[in-house]
Parts: C-alpha cells; sequence; structure tokens
C-alpha cells in the first residue's frame, strides 16, 4: 500500500514537473534547461516515415538522453506545422517555395535525407507477369482517358497479359502530399495534356477518371490491396512490404524500367550534375538508359537558428549521424541511399545551423 | 391553497388518505424536472445548430449556393463543393432503404402474423434486434472481409454482361457503393423491423378477424387490411431507418471508397457527407474546417427535411385511414 502510495506521487510529481518544461518549449525558449533529456518534434512527409522511425529508433536507443518524435501527417500538414514552429523539424518531399523560406520563422535549412522511387502499384489478381506501360498510356490512365484494363492501348504494350475487363480505379493522396507533387511533377513533365489541360502539379489534385482516396502512403497502399482493377502511386518501400505489382515504366530514353533500388539509383547517379548548392532539386524526368523514371528526394526541414541551443547541437547530430550511418539503412527499408556528393552538400548545410 | 380541500376529511380509520404535503412537494418537483430535462434536450439541439450554423456561415458566406452544386474538394487551391456528397448520401440512403424496407416489414409480417409460434417469434426478433448492438466498426471490417469478396464475382459477372445498363456501369473494384448500401441495409433492418413489428401489433386482433370474417385470404388480409391498418406505424419505421442511413459514418468511411464523383454505377466508388467529414476532419486546416461545418450543416438539413416530410406524409395517411373508418 504504502509503495503504490509512494508511486502515485512520484508520478503525480513528474506530471507537475513537466508541465513548466513543455511551457518552456513553446512559449519560453530562452531559458534553456541546464542538463537533462531533450525532446524533439518533428512531423511531415509519410514517404521517408518507416525510415525516419528506424533512425530515430535506433539512434535513441544510443543516445538516452534525447528524444525524438516523428509524424506522419504528410509533406503538406508537415510544412505547415513547420512554418508554425509547432514542430522542431519537419519532413516534405517538395522542397519548400522561396517564399516559404523567407516567411519560415527562424530561417529554414532543407537537408535532402533520403531518396525514393514512387511506383505505380496495381491490384489484378488474374494477371501473371509484369505489366509495362508506356509514357503516353500511363499519362491517359491518370487523366481519365483509359478506363478499362482491356483497353487496346494497354493490351498491345502487354500482348503476352490476359487482361480483364474492368474499370480501372486510381487510388490517389486524400491529404496534401509530397508524394502527390513529385508524381504530378512527373507527368507534366512528360504529357503536355496534363501540364496544360489537365490538373496540373501540386500537393492535392481532384484526380480526373474513377479516383478513391486514402490518407497516407499506407493508406493508398493498402487501399490498392484491398481493391481490384485499382492502381495508384506509392513509395516503393510501402508496395513492397505489402507484395503488390508494380508496372514497369517507360523512361525517357524509351525503356521499360523495372522499378526498384538499382534502376532508382541509376536514376540519381546520372542526373547528380543537376544538384544545385541549394540542395532543392526536382528530378521530374531523370535521363539515363537504366533510370527508373520516377524518383524524388525527400528532405528534412530545419531552422536556421534554434533558441535553445542544446535542440540545435541534438538534432544536427541526429542529422549528421542519418546522413552518414543512416544512409545504411536505405536500401533495407527500399529508399535510395544519397549519393556521397549530395551527403557532403548537405552536411554543410547542416554545419550551417545554428 | 389545494390542501384545505381536504381538510375535511376524516382519517381516522382508513388506509386511504389525502396526499401529504410530501406528496405535494414530490409531484412539483418530478414535474419541475420533467420540464427541465424536456427544455434541456430543446436547448441541446438549438445549440448544436446555432454552434455548427456559426461556425458554417463564414463557408457559407464564401461559397454560398454554389457548394451544393460544385463538384470540387481541393484544399490547395480553397474550391469546396459537396454535390458528389450529397448524391452519393442521397443514394445509398434510398438502396438502403428500398433493401431493409422490404426485408424489414416482411420479416414483420412474418413475426406478427401468425406463422411462428409466439415464443419463437420473441426468439427471432431478439435476434433481429441484437443486430443493432454490433458496433458500426465491426460493419465496416464485415463488409471489407467478407461481403466485398462475396460480391466481387457477382459484380464483375453483371458489368460484364449487363455493362451497358448505367447501373452497372463498372466493375466493383472493393470499396464502393454497392457493398456500401447493403451493409447500411442491414444496419437499419432492426429498426425497420422492430417498429414495424409493433404498429402490426397494435392492430386489433378483431380486425383480422373480421376480414377472415368477410371470406379473404391470409394474404389478402395481411396486405389489405393489417399492413393499411399499421400503415402509419410501418412509415414511421422507415423514416427512422431512413434517417439512421442518412448518418450513419463509420461503416460508411470504411466501404464507400472515399471517391468524389457521381456516378449511377452500383460498384463505383462514391462518398457520402458524414464520410467525408469522418475522414477529413483529423486533419482539416482552419478553412477546411468551416468548409466542412457547411457540410455538416447541409447533412443535418437534409436529416430535418426527410423527417419533416415523413410526419407529413405520416399524418396524411392516417387522416385518410380515419376517414375512411
Amino acid at each position: 500500500m504504502a509503495t503504490r502510495f509512494l508511486l502515485a506521487a512520484i508520478a503525480t510529481l513528474g506530471f507537475v514537473g513537466l508541465i513548466p518544461a513543455v511551457q518552456a518549449q513553446t512559449a519560453a525558449p530562452a531559458a534553456p534547461v541546464a542538463s537533462g533529456p531533450v525532446a524533439l518534434r518533428g512531423a511531415g512527409a509519410t514517404f521517408p516515415a518507416p525510415l525516419y522511425q528506424k533512425w530515430i529508433d535506433i539512434y535513441t536507443k544510443a543516445n538516452p538522453s534525447l528524444a525524438i518524435e516523428y509524424q506522419a501527417v504528410g509533406s503538406g500538414e508537415g510544412v505547415k506545422r513547420f512554418l508554425e514552429n509547432s514542430v522542431d523539424f519537419g519532413g516534405s518531399d517538395a522542397a519548400l517555395s522561396d517564399e516559404q523560406i523567407a516567411k519560415a520563422p527562424g530561417g529554414a535549412t532543407l537537408v535532402p535525407a533520403t531518396a525514393g522511387a514512387i511506383v505505380l502499384a496495381y491490384n489484378l489478381p488474374d494477371v501473371k507477369g509484369a505489366l509495362k506501360l508506356s509514357r503516353e498510356v500511363y499519362a491517359d490512365i491518370f487523366l481519365g482517358r483509359i478506363r478499362n484494363w482491356n483497353d487496346p492501348k494497354i493490351q498491345t504494350l502487354n500482348p503476352d497479359l490476359k487482361l480483364p475487363n474492368q474499370t480501372i480505379t486510381l487510388v490517389a493522396r486524400q491529404d496534401s502530399s509530397g508524394t502527390t507533387y513529385a508524381m504530378t511533377n512527373h507527368l507534366s513533365a512528360i504529357s503536355a495534356t496534363w501540364r496544360n489541360q489537365g490538373p496540373g502539379v501540386g500537393k492535392v489534385i481532384d484526380w480526373p477518371g474513377i479516383s478513391m482516396v486514402a490518407p497516407g502512403n499506407e493508406g493508398v497502399a493498402g487501399r490498392i490491396k484491398r481493391s481490384w482493377g485499382s492502381i495508384g502511386y506509392v513509395e516503393y518501400g510501402f508496395a513492397k512490404r505489402l507484395g503488390l505489382p508494380m508496372v514497369h515504366l517507360e523512361n525517357k530514353a524509351g525503356r521499360y524500367i523495372e522499378p526498384g533500388l538499382n534502376s532508382g539509383q541509376a536514376a540519381l547517379a546520372a542526373n547528380i550534375s543537376q544538384i544545385p548548392g541549394n540542395l532543392r532539386v526536382f528530378l521530374p524526368d531523370p535521363e539515363g538508359d537504366d533510370s527508373y523514371p520516377i524518383v524524388t528526394f525527400t528532405w528534412l526541414l530545419l531552422h536556421d537558428r534554434y533558441p535553445n541551443p542544446q535542440k540545435s547541437t541534438a538534432l544536427k547530430g541526429f542529422v549528421n549521424w542519418a546522413l552518414i550511418e543512416g544512409q545504411s539503412y536505405s536500401s533495407d527499408m527500399g529508399y535510395i541511399p544519397l549519393p556521397a556528393d549530395v551527403v557532403a552538400l548537405a552536411r554543410v548545410a547542416v554545419d550551417r545551423v545554428q | 391553497m389545494a390542501s384545505h380541500h381536504f381538510d375535511h376529511v376524516d382519517r381516522s380509520g382508513s388506509v386511504s388518505g389525502p396526499p401529504s404535503a410530501g406528496d405535494y412537494a414530490f409531484d412539483r418537483g418530478f414535474r419541475g424536472i420533467a420540464w427541465l430535462s424536456a427544455a434541456f434536450i430543446l436547448a441541446l439541439v438549438v445549440y448544436i445548430v446555432i454552434e455548427i450554423g456559426g461556425k458554417a456561415l463564414p463557408a457559407f458566406s464564401e461559397y454560398g449556393f454554389g457548394f451544393l452544386t460544385s463538384t470540387t474538394w481541393n484544399v490547395q487551391t480553397g474550391q469546396f463543393g459537396i454535390l458528389p456528397e450529397i448524391w452519393g448520401t442521397l443514394y445509398s440512403s434510398l438502396l438502403a432503404l428500398i433493401i431493409g424496407g422490404v426485408f424489414g416489414v416482411a420479416i414483420a409480417i412474418f413475426l406478427t402474423q401468425d406463422f411462428l409460434h409466439g415464443h419463437l417469434a420473441a426468439v427471432f426478433r431478439t435476434i433481429i434486434e441484437l443486430l443493432a448492438a454490433i458496433p458500426s466498426v465491426v460493419y465496416g471490417l464485415w463488409g471489407i472481409y467478407v461481403l466485398i469478396p462475396l460480391l466481387r464475382p457477382l459484380a464483375n459477372w453483371l458489368h460484364g454482361e449487363f455493362g451497358f445498363i448505367p447501373f452497372f456501369g463498372t466493375s466493383l473494384s472493393g470499396p464502393g457503393l454497392g457493398p456500401a448500401a447493403l451493409v447500411l441495409a442491414i444496419m437499419i433492418l432492426p429498426t425497420v423491423a422492430s417498429i414495424s413489428v409493433d404498429a402490426l401489433h397494435q392492430v386489433p386482433y378483431k380486425v383480422k378477424e373480421a376480414a377472415y370474417g368477410m371470406g379473404t385470404t391470409r394474404w389478402e388480409a395481411i396486405l389489405k387490411v393489417m399492413l393499411p391498418t399499421a400503415g402509419s406505424g410501418i412509415l414511421a419505421a422507415l423514416v427512422l431507418g431512413f434517417g439512421r442511413a442518412l448518418g450513419e459514418t463509420m461503416a460508411l468511411a470504411m466501404l464507400i471508397g472515399n471517391s468524389n464523383q457521381i456516378s449511377l454505377s452500383l460498384f463505383s466508388p462514391a462518398n457520402t457527407l458524414a464520410a467525408l467529414l469522418a475522414s477529413s476532419f483529423p486533419e482539416a486546416g482552419p478553412v477546411e474546417v468551416r468548409a466542412l461545418m457547411y457540410a455538416a450543416l447541409v447533412l443535418l438539413a437534409i436529416t430535418l427535411i426527410v423527417n419533416a416530410i415523413g410526419l407529413a406524409v405520416m399524418k396524411f395517411a392516417t387522416r385518410k385511414f380515419e376517414a375512411e373508418r
């Protein structure tokens, strides 16, 4: 009885003790706590979330005084929270625009954290073998112009497959998403119709055609898994984990490329010269014979200046670790490790954070 | 005061007596509590309407009635319209009402018109009412893992053979209007069945005996005498069932497919107002919340209108019946 009382008292004290700490974090960060645990909060893209979670697990196990939380809420929401300063770092597959950087309290530094391929996963249970789609055809599918799987345009590309008379159901993102941004950026690059008459580029799209929406990369992958005749865009790892078949897409060189780490890496390697100093780069339609056509970097959004030096030190430590050792976990989880040049540029950017 | 009316009553040697002061106090107190409770409920409804209306007002002044006829829902560009959701709400609820109504009334007839022994009928009724105790989320899961796989071959065959009919214009991918409406029908079944049973029970047995006495067959008695007599009660059951279908959220959010489009096809994904609210609220920003509040107000209005129409029809039906009597 006495011990239980004691425990309750300790718990209450701990709770009461926490409240000023939280207030200090949000309202008056000028007075740093002399010592003790540091808590970092981040939110954003669902695309790299499994990898970030893995990094956080490993890194915080090695540094028990540090607590990091990452909420996978979608890039749009992540950017919003970062600009509102309600999180310590954000995650986004769509880099910030110049206006957004100008608006960011405490400035903004973009650090590419990893890269990934966006695949078109589909669910046609009776179709065995790899489905190939040309640039024109998959643009038409997302434009709602090809509405049935046994459309002659699809069939002629896949003479060996017996395609069913089934309606094509698109599965897209409900939330404001960087994956959607990268996907539509690519569609705009390959299809003039998409660019000029279609929905264009954006984080939220009013999809033409028969489309269902689901929240997060996970939600989209799960919905495809349960819906026959569906096709949707997700990060490679999400499709792989659920065992969804992925379309072989025609790249800029006119070859059909199987999505995977090698073809994704090839896309980055062949286009590395395009990385500008501010690390804000999109590869809407990468060059190269073996390049997979839809790849995107995903960024960690850091403030230039943190009022609490402990926080910035801890965050810099974590990001530097992620850029060096963290990259070795990428390929197992279905992400593309960053090329060495990008890592070097990214580390310079991290060092500037105060 | 009222108490002096009883002052002359001799209380000695009698078990009965005038109400005591305590009885009066209790009576007054109870009446007060009853009034208070009734007033509280009314106030609560008014408060909810004002609260939602107030939060929807900015969206209403911004989008006006175009909100009801536009088909776009785009947070990024700030364009909001709920025509597909209104369509999906009414379409799915109407389908559910047709299916659930037919089965519900049929069950009510089966349970009340001496097809079953009394005890067995009571057991059956309890089982059907138990359907109402199953949580919405369980219906949703059942729909995803049982109903959709069962329905898919049939739906895809219908699409293959009769795809030219607009109702079968698409194949069933997974979530869609058809499975959602079927699950809704099962969910409103207990409401429709148990209120219809009560309505049929209220018809005096003599009425049926009189019908038999006039030489009707059993089905003539049921269809031409019992059902019309219980008509207003059965209508009430249908209206309540429809109301329930309009507002059902969780199962529909899981089954309907969250698709912002209008399609006649039974197998196409769609969306309803309640499902839109449930799926968009958690991550909505302030602009979207205002639009969602407007959508909530529209849902409230639809439910109110349906109930008002139901009441009016009921009144009309009763009056007609009474005039004939």
